[in-house]
């Protein structure tokens, strides 16, 4: 992996890389240099299979991750590029033509995420929400419970514990 | 598919971005929705058809109508909170989720799981996989109309279901393996037991075999029938069965072996043809590789030693920051977990990848044009797509 990382190096400025396993290591690529490196890594490095593409929501740093991950069978290894993009502007180069599949992931991303992918097929055809007019659910910043305590009403009778209370209050009933 | 008349002037042209110029008011086309409640369907999709005569020249999925928002939900949890969410993603085969789920946060938690708990994963994924292509097996020939075949499986899935209540307590979702390592060793006498139900899982087998592989009319509606083309898989990500089928031995149990599946003696199931009758066939025998690593495996596996490593207390347990990708060969194809912490003591980001995200999707919106309405139900069971690994 560290081969392929020099390899990179010299053709991309790349951020520092993480070793999280002697197969699997991620790195950062300025958003401009992604598609180019992606291409690279599929036609230079055998990197042909796009195992996933999604996004991380970094909203204390005002930025989404967007993680490409990419796997050569041969070698029986894994490489996942980072790239990071500003919340406010989120907009990322589409690579449905690098790779059909991934016009499915982009749609989800701009439904999900309100991650943009200009060019993208049908991206702006509702993918799994209908009539969705919130904002996008999978930001941190959109609170699954004040929405369900909006939209839903509550069985009556239900009652709720914090876990931790409660096991303390189960095994220590004498509040020592 | 040369049923079709070689003219081809009802055919829509091709706007300049590449979509079909369909006119429906033009009355050569017709909108048809095959789901998302249609017996040729599988489970909760839908494909919008746009047929010409009773070919189908467009089709796109649409899903939805089971997202339960998991990947959010995750986000809110602690580490052991999410545990028994992560199998209720995927109902046939649930038990890659909570494998790939545990081993990502033993990963980056620095947990090693013990030796013995690694044998009783592996046991499990492999009951599991059977469990999966015998609902498969049934689904596949019940869309071509041979609804007897999915009885006879439906009861060698029965007789594992056993198996998977004696071993874990429940038949569905287990809930068995968690990070850390698994809840309980081997019940007495569960090697036995395990063996009848072997037994009969061969032997039903042998009879969809008779009856569903040698049938004429099951040979007729499915050789030659829903190619993939080779040069298809690594575009439109195809993984497991439906690329072995294509002749490329993909199968992460040997390309990256995980668990126990080194130590264990195998050969990926391959076939050549790429047709739907080869993608069921693949299947079919891979569920003899089923039986015969557990087979393997119960003979093998060490008896006694430690289940569950020690993990922190679980209701104040933080991950440092960190992130990783965990794979497994499912039935499906290439079943993985990506998973983000910050740490904190909830996951910051869970993605779920399921083969059926690629398969359900582009590969079929890809296959199944130029394909007879009648042959769009067989089409898509012989991908053996599950839609909530979709939509989450």
């Amino acid at each position: 992996m560290r081969a392929l990382y020099d390899r990179l190096k010299q053709l991309f400025p790349l951020g520092e890389p993480t070793w999280q396993r002697p197969d699997l290591a991620f790195v950062t690529v300025p958003a401009e240099f992604l598609r180019p490196a992606l291409l690279h890594l599929r036609d230079r490095e055998g990197y042909t299979h796009l195992v996933l593409l999604t996004a991380v929501d970094w909203i204390e740093d005002e930025q989404f991750q967007l993680t490409y991950l990419l796997s050569n069978r041969t070698q029986a290894r894994d490489i996942g590029l980072r790239a990071m993009i500003p919340r406010d502007a989120a907009t990322m180069a589409s690579i449905h033509e690098l790779w059909p599949t991934a016009a499915t992931y982009q749609r989800e991303l701009r439904e999900m995420f309100g991650i943009d992918f200009p060019g993208s097929p049908r991206i702006e055809e509702d993918f799994i929400l209908e009539g969705w007019n919130d904002i996008p659910p999978y930001r941190r910043d959109f609170d699954t419970l004040k929405y369900a305590e909006e939209n839903y009403s509550q069985r009556p009778g239900r009652e709720t514990h914090d876990p931790a209370t409660h096991m303390k209050q189960q095994l220590h009933p004498d509040g020592r | 598919m040369d049923m079709f008349p070689p003219d081809r002037s009802q055919y829509p042209a091709r706007k300049a971005d590449g979509t079909l110029d369909i006119d429906l008011a033009s009355g050569k086309y017709l909108k048809l929705w095959q789901g998302p409640n249609h017996p040729g369907i599988t489970g909760n999709m839908s494909v919008e058809l746009t047929v010409c005569g009773d070919e189908v020249v467009e089709g796109k999925t649409h899903v939805g109508y089971l997202h339960r928002g998991f990947e959010k939900l995750m986000e809110r949890r602690s580490f052991i909170q999410v545990f028994p969410i992560v199998c209720r993603v995927c109902v046939p085969e649930p038990d890659f989720n909570e494998y790939c789920y545990a081993a990502a946060v033993e990963e980056l938690a620095g947990i090693r799981s013990p030796e013995r708990a690694d044998w009783i994963r592996t046991l499990i994924l492999e009951m599991g996989r059977i469990n999966s292509y015998m609902m498969y097996l049934g689904g596949q020939a019940g869309a071509l109309g041979l609804g007897v075949i999915a009885q006879w499986t439906t009861y060698a899935r029965d007789l594992m279901l056993d198996r998977f209540e004696e071993l874990t307590g429940a038949r569905i979702y287990h809930m068995f393996i968690l990070p850390g390592g698994v809840r309980d060793g081997l019940p007495d006498g569960f090697d036995q037991r395990m063996e009848e139900t072997l037994r009969e899982v061969e032997r039903t087998l042998m009879d969809v075999f008779e009856v569903m592989f040698r049938n004429a009319v099951f040979k007729k509606r499915t050789v030659g029938v829903g190619v993939i083309d080779p040069a298809w898989l690594e575009p439109y990500g195809v993984t497991g069965p439906n690329a072995r089928a294509a002749g490329v031995a993909k199968d992460v149990r040997r390309d990256q072996p995980y668990l126990v599946y080194s130590r264990l003696d195998f050969e990926p199931v391959i076939g050549h043809d790429s047709d739907i009758y080869t993608r069921a066939d693949v299947r079919r025998r891979d569920v003899l590789v089923c039986v015969d690593l557990i087979r393997q495996m119960l003979a093998r596996m060490p008896r006694s030693g430690p289940l569950m490593a020690e993990i922190p207390n679980v209701l104040h347990w933080k991950i440092p920051r960190g992130e990783t990708y965990i794979r497994g060969e499912c039935s499906r194809g290439e079943y993985g977990y990506y998973l983000v912490t910050d740490g904190s003591g909830t996951p910051r980001r869970i993605n779920v990848r399921g083969p059926s995200y690629t398969h359900a999707v582009a590969l079929l919106e890809r296959m199944i044009v130029n394909v007879n309405i009648s042959d769009v139900a067989a089409l898509m069971v012989s991908l053996h797509t599950y839609p909530p690994e979709i939509e989450r």
